[in-house]
């Protein structure tokens, strides 16, 4: 092992790392995983001057610590924290030069759940079909993070950090999600939809990289029985036999047995990503094209 | 040829469904021949399931719905496939009980397995699990009462129409009838899985253990 590599002091929660998927093996049974909120963990990789595809820690509430071995810049964006350097205060969302062995402690989330730490270089894992990620439903990519653990880090790039900061995002007081319906909505009865757009939903705490689960209104069922198995995209809302709404998210199967009322655009699951349990959630119906 | 019926997913996906497995399984061919003929516009995911493909990440869905319906798609065809034999001991835990509900012997249950000719109709639920399709309607055998918590790698076992093989041990409720050593998943390997989907498959008895 290089000096070119990170040990962890605190691995936090549930602290994994991630890059933006695995993509083009879904028929294979291989889901995309990747970091849930996206914009966060580009920006991260941005401020340090990496590639937007370069690896880096997701941390999940209560952040985490890890000692570079070797000076390194470093960011940390998506859910704002405070960010310490052998115990000083630094900017969040701003790029921090740190000393060889020097601990960067990322703090737990003011808001929000999911942190990104992005390292000048990248984390340097060995790829699996071509991603970093780890995929917490099926188990490919690195292991969770866990104490003592050593990551290498890869070499930064000739991009000069720029200098910047972000701003850090507002405390929203509720999750606003689009939802196109179909491919499944004839499996619901006729007010389905309607309930799912009027519901009061809140964001559930089992929620985790696979899917966010919600409390609220279930929807009933015209169709009874189960679907042959189809392919499920990110975004899609499926729903179990219980009739509460699942969003899919990252680590999402590839196949699946539960119809799908309607599917969530992209650009909507960051904020999805970074919604705390307990969350008002609000589901608004927009039409296909 | 019924017309595939075209469901929009979000903003940038196409599920089509067909009549049955043999219809999307033909779909899917002729999917993969376009792409590889560079006259399909391009798509990052093609998943083949049950009785559907999922085009995912679609710049242009209704164009691509438009078109889809026009397809003359044919038939599937075996005989000039390559056919990947996968060595079986038929030994499963669940053998005595689905040789009681197809009421033949243990020994005829391997006879009938191994004597079809299966196609890997979609993989899911883990990466490099195949759904096989293959036998015929009257060997259907539904999942155990009760699922066990891990099935051991290898394990060669039915539910409902098709035959699965498990690349790894994870929980599973599907009957086990056999076990093999073939490499299934390596994600070193291109493809990482064997099994992938429209590959034509034996199973052989014996195997080397």
């Amino acid at each position: 092992m290089t000096d070119r590599a990170l040990s962890v002091v605190r691995a936090g929660a549930l602290t994994s790392v991630q890059d933006e998927g695995r993509h083009g093996h879904a028929h294979l049974g291989v889901p995309r995983s990747g970091a849930l909120d996206l914009p966060a963990s580009r920006l991260a990789n941005r401020l340090v001057g990496n590639a937007p595809g370069a690896a880096v820690l997701e941390t999940t509430l209560n952040g985490c610590a890890v000692r570079p071995r070797w000076a390194v810049t470093v960011a940390v964006t998506g859910a704002p924290c405070p960010v310490t350097v052998d115990g000083r205060p630094v900017a969040w969302g701003a790029p921090v030069r740190v000393p060889s062995d020097a601990v960067v402690e990322v703090g737990a989330a003011t808001h929000g759940v999911r942190s990104y730490v992005a390292f000048a270089g990248g984390i340097a894992v060995e790829p699996v079909l071509g991603s970093r990620s780890t995929d917490l439903l099926s188990g490919l990519g690195p292991a969770l993070l866990r104490e003592g653990a050593v990551l290498p880090l890869g070499r930064p790039g000739a991009t000069r950090p720029p200098v910047d900061e972000a701003p850090a995002p507002g405390v929203p007081e509720e999750l606003v999600l689009r939802v196109r319906p179909g491919p499944r909505a004839d499996w619901f009865t006729p007010d389905a939809l309607a309930a799912l757009a009027a519901g009061h939903y809140r964001v559930s705490s089992a929620s985790n990289r696979i899917g966010l689960r919600t409390e609220g209104p279930a929807l009933s069922r015209s169709l009874e029985g189960e679907l042959p198995s189809e392919g499920m995209v990110l975004g899609a809302v499926q729903v179990p036999p219980d009739g509460r709404p699942v969003v899919f998210l990252a680590d999402h199967p590839t196949t699946g047995g539960y119809p799908v009322i309607g599917v969530v655009p992209e650009p909507d699951l960051a904020a999805a990503a970074q919604a705390v349990p307990g969350t008002p959630l609000r589901f608004v119906l927009t039409h296909w094209r | 040829m019924s017309t595939p019926r075209v469901l929009p997913v979000g903003e940038h996906a196409l599920l089509v469904e067909l009549d049955d497995g043999e219809r999307a399984g033909a779909l899917h061919a002729e999917l993969l021949r376009r792409r590889a003929a560079g006259t399909l516009p391009a798509v990052t995911e093609i998943v083949p399931a049950a009785r559907t493909v999922l085009l995912d990440g679609v710049a242009d869905p209704p164009s691509l719905a438009a078109q889809l319906t026009t397809w003359e798609i044919p038939p599937l065809e075996g005989a000039d496939q390559e056919t990947v034999e996968i060595p079986v001991r038929y030994d499963g835990p669940d053998l005595a009980d689905v040789a009681a509900l197809w009421g033949v012997s243990e020994r005829e249950v391997a006879g009938i397995h191994s004597s079809a000719e299966f196609r890997v109709a979609f993989c899911g639920f883990a990466p490099g699990f195949a759904y096989l399709t293959g036998l015929d309607d009257r060997y259907a055998t539904p999942r155990r009462a009760t699922p066990r918590t891990a099935v051991p790698a290898g394990s060669v076992a039915l539910a409902g129409p098709y035959t699965g093989v498990y690349p790894r041990s994870s929980p599973g409720g599907w009957q086990l009838i056999g076990s093999t050593d073939a490499p299934l998943w390596d994600p070193r390997r291109e493809p990482a899985v064997l099994l992938t989907p429209g590959t034509r498959v034996r199973f052989v008895p014996g195997g080397a253990r």
